[in-house]
């Protein structure tokens, strides 16, 4: 094992560098697209349910599928980074938007209200009171929606855009479980430190969750 | 009978729930547990039904120690309503009233008709019988728990604080008909609430607990009201024991004056009458139409009722009425008031 | 555009017999999805139960949920291909070994998830601990135990797809045989087919649900407004779906 790490060192690299780019950026534009969708939904309520069950359907296509129909619709190439991506973001949407979406809905109460007597504009009430005190069930499913994009990525091998999925093929056509085992252990600390990454950004961004009396 | 014999609880970590309890809850009556938050008055309520074991002590019912049975079958021969009603989501009002019965055997259809008649006792409408809980509103579904309670006829039951979690109309209204149940029934009753009030109103035994799962008294409410056994507990009964002492006293014994003669002395209001002769109101001279009644009493009633609505008339005076609703006397202040200046002078004989 | 669907719609490719015809390949899709759903559950439901209703080993129904998020599917199947040759067993035993954890940390939710007092008022009437799980927690928890085992079931039809790059069988040979030759119709035949496999199972595992569970107990389309659900509620629906991951 320590000899084919040594060996390949700078191909491992770049794969993870790969990945690692691969899965992120479809989380951020995701997760930055699921705002305004979940925003929507909850304004406009007959959004809601549509909203839910397109994004369900959505997430229920296997992703190698979901992968190829992409460049028909769109036209790019097969073997376009594009596919991966767009296909990702579109996981990531379907998941996050139905989470802003309640997320929304269940911090309405005495605090909004309370909010908008004070004259608060809709825009700035939801930037300033209603996301943070959505933060936590919001941290909770960016986290899952991260992990799942970097185990998905390695799917992406099969139309050429992989990252670690590459160790996986690659040891697949040689017959070697050492690149299959690395890319395995790479991916799942890759995702490990995402999430505690998400787990101090959270803590930083709401320090107020952490203070307090136990009740 | 229920007796506790020298029962303590101590939790792991040291903490003692309940200490050295002794403690005999008499046949066929109500016996409230009460006192503030972490007194015991749960803990000793659970370990009836053994759903916590006792440390050390036993617990016996009509003479049988209750560590002897077995825990299932104990419980079943046991009546449980806790505090929000604890009801199956997924079984129909019905089944979640046959519960005990389809544990113990019985045919189905055979308790599911024995269940729908209980619902009539509890003063559910029998169309609530194939709804699910949560399409009731809260007092229903308490309502639902005590007739699931009920449902194997046991003759010892256990409530937990079973009317805390409603608001005080409904509360009212339960506590009403509670009453009403268990003058049918007659069953050995252990009730815990942290309600002062409540545990007046229903016990016909009244225990306080003091923190740490001490017992502070035990005894009728009007024991406890006439002679708290020291500060903590008449504290706890609350500063106006000695008005909330009259509910206990009925009026029979009230003298009242005639009602078509009299003329309240300080405003010389006279009592308005229909053509039955029920009270309207009260005509003061320079006002046209009758100030209405705040209410009207009988001779069942209390003095506590009686000396509120002579408080909150209008004239100063009460007014009683017959089971028609015919007016057949007045009583006012003054006069209550020297009813219990003699009440007080034959207790002290 | 029109010859994309050469492959799907010639009448060739939807015989019934024959190896590399569609209703052959589903078939084998079908059928090894339900195989590897069904070892997982029969392994995990159990535990999950036990491990719900004792609190005893929480860790461990916590901790495996965690692991089988992170691990890359992929990279599993081709793991256990390589070890263990180009058979069907490893790729069944991966899929079984991928369905454990979602299904075992959403059971142990699930009745974790139960209200008390109901479990209180099941204990002190009289039941016995195994009537209790079968009576009460149960049929309450049954809401989000058959979303861990629907969610289950679209990984290992997900997964089955891409195991179809060790050879296995299903409709994702369309895919990966397409690939291979440059059959773009055959590709995106197997890509539609598969994704209206996976939308339809997922369909029909929602009719099963609302007929297996009380009526009592449904949340979705239940007479509870979604604007009482509290935050907590919210978090846990988002933890629910958390178990729900590799597509």
């Amino acid at each position: 094992m320590i000899t084919y790490l040594q060996n390949n060192y700078p191909e491992i690299l770049s794969d993870l560098v790969q990945h690692l780019w691969l899965a992120l950026i479809p989380i951020v534009v995701g997760a930055a697209l699921s705002l305004p969708l979940g925003y929507l939904a909850v304004r406009i309520p007959s959004l809601y349910q549509p909203v839910v069950n397109v994004g369900a359907v959505l997430y229920s296509i296997p992703s190698l599928a979901l992968f190829l129909m992409i460049p028909v619709i769109i036209g790019v190439g097969y073997l376009s980074p594009l596919n991966v991506l767009i296909g990702l973001s579109l996981y990531t949407l379907a998941l996050l938007g139905r989470t802003v979406a309640d997320a929304l809905i269940s911090v309405q109460g005495e605090t909004t209200q309370a909010a908008q007597a004070l004259g608060y504009r809709p825009l700035r009430q939801l930037l300033g009171v209603e996301l943070p005190m959505a933060a936590p069930v919001l941290f909770a499913g960016l986290r899952v929606a991260t992990v799942a994009n970097i185990s998905l990525v390695s799917v992406g091998a099969l139309v050429g855009s992989g990252g670690l999925g590459d160790l996986f093929t690659g040891g697949f056509q040689l017959g070697f479980v050492e690149p299959i085992i690395i890319g395995i252990v790479l991916s799942m600390l890759l995702a490990g430190v995402c999430d505690v990454g998400l787990v101090l950004l959270q803590r930083r961004l709401t320090p107020w969750t952490r203070v307090g009396g136990r009740a | 009978m229920i007796t506790f014999d020298q029962v303590t609880k101590t939790f792991p970590g040291g903490n003692v729930a309940v200490d050295d309890l002794s403690l005999e809850l008499p046949t066929g009556q109500i016996t409230v547990f009460v006192g503030p938050s972490g007194c015991g008055k749960t803990t000793s309520l659970r370990m009836i039904n053994r759903t916590i074991e006792p440390t050390s002590g036993t617990i016996s019912i009509d003479g049988e120690d209750v560590s002897t049975q077995d825990a299932a079958l104990l419980r079943r021969k046991i009546g449980y309503v806790i505090q929000h009603a604890g009801l199956f989501p997924h079984r129909t009002v019905v089944d979640n009233i046959a519960t005990v019965p389809f544990l113990n055997g019985v045919n189905k259809k055979q308790a599911r008709e024995e269940a729908v008649q209980l619902l009539a006792r509890v003063g559910l409408d029998e169309s609530m019988a194939n709804r699910y809980p949560t399409q009731l509103s809260g007092g229903q579904q308490q309502r639902v728990g005590v007739a699931r309670a009920l449902a194997a006829d046991p003759p010892v039951m256990l409530m937990d604080e079973p009317f805390s979690a409603v608001d005080p109309i409904v509360r009212d209204g339960l506590q009403k008909e509670f009453l009403r149940l268990q003058a049918e029934l007659g069953k050995t009753i252990a009730f815990v609430t942290h309600d002062i009030d409540e545990a007046i109103k229903l016990g016909d035994t009244v225990a306080i607990f003091r923190v740490g799962g001490h017992l502070a008294q035990v005894g009728s409410p009007q024991e406890l009201l006439d002679n708290p056994a020291d500060e903590f507990v008449a504290d706890f009964v609350g500063r106006d024991r000695g008005f909330r002492g009259l509910s206990f006293v009925t009026a029979d014994k009230l003298e009242v004056e005639p009602v078509r003669a009299y003329v309240d002395r300080a405003t010389g209001a006279r009592l308005v009458l229909d053509d039955g002769g029920r009270p309207q109101g009260w005509r003061f001279e320079e006002i046209g139409s009758p100030q209405p009644l705040a209410g009207t009493f009988t001779v069942e009633d209390n003095l506590r009722l009686v000396t509120d609505l002579a408080i909150s008339s209008p004239a100063g005076a009460a007014v009683r009425v017959d089971h028609d609703g015919v007016a057949d006397g007045v009583v006012a202040h003054e006069a209550i008031a020297r009813h219990l200046t003699a009440m007080r002078r034959e207790s002290e004989r | 555009m029109l010859n994309y669907f050469g492959y799907l719609f010639d009448g060739a490719n939807w015989q019934l017999s024959g190896d590399s015809s569609i209703p052959e390949r589903l078939a084998q899709h079908v059928g090894y999805t339900l195989a590897a759903l069904a070892l997982a559950a029969l392994i995990a439901l159990p535990l999950g139960l036990l491990i719900g209703h004792t609190n005893r080993g929480a860790f461990i129904a916590i901790g495996l949920g965690n692991l089988g998020r992170s691990l890359p599917t992929f990279g599993l199947v081709l793991l256990l291909v390589v070890y263990l040759g180009v058979y069907i067993w490893p790729v069944l035993l991966a899929l079984i070994v991928l369905a454990i954890p979602p299904i075992l940390a959403q059971t142990y939710a699930a009745i974790r998830s139960v209200d008390p007092a109901a479990v209180d008022a099941a204990v002190g009437m009289g039941m016995r601990p195994l009537q209790v799980l079968f009576q009460a927690e149960v049929p309450m928890a049954l809401p989000l135990i058959i979303g861990g085992l629907r969610n289950a079931l679209l990984q290992v039809c997900a997964t089955a797809t891409i195991a179809a790059y060790a050879s296995f069988g299903g409709l994702g040979r369309l895919l990966i045989d397409g690939l291979n030759r440059n059959q773009y119709d055959q590709v995106l035949a197997g890509a539609v087919l598969v994704a209206a496999l996976a939308i339809a199972l997922d369909y029909i595992s929602a009719l099963i649900e609302r007929v297996v569970v009380s009526p009592g107990v449904r949340e979705r389309g239940s007479r509870r407004s979604r604007r009482s659900r509290s935050a907590a509620r919210t978090q846990s629906r988002t933890e629910e779906s958390a178990v729900s991951t590799s597509r």
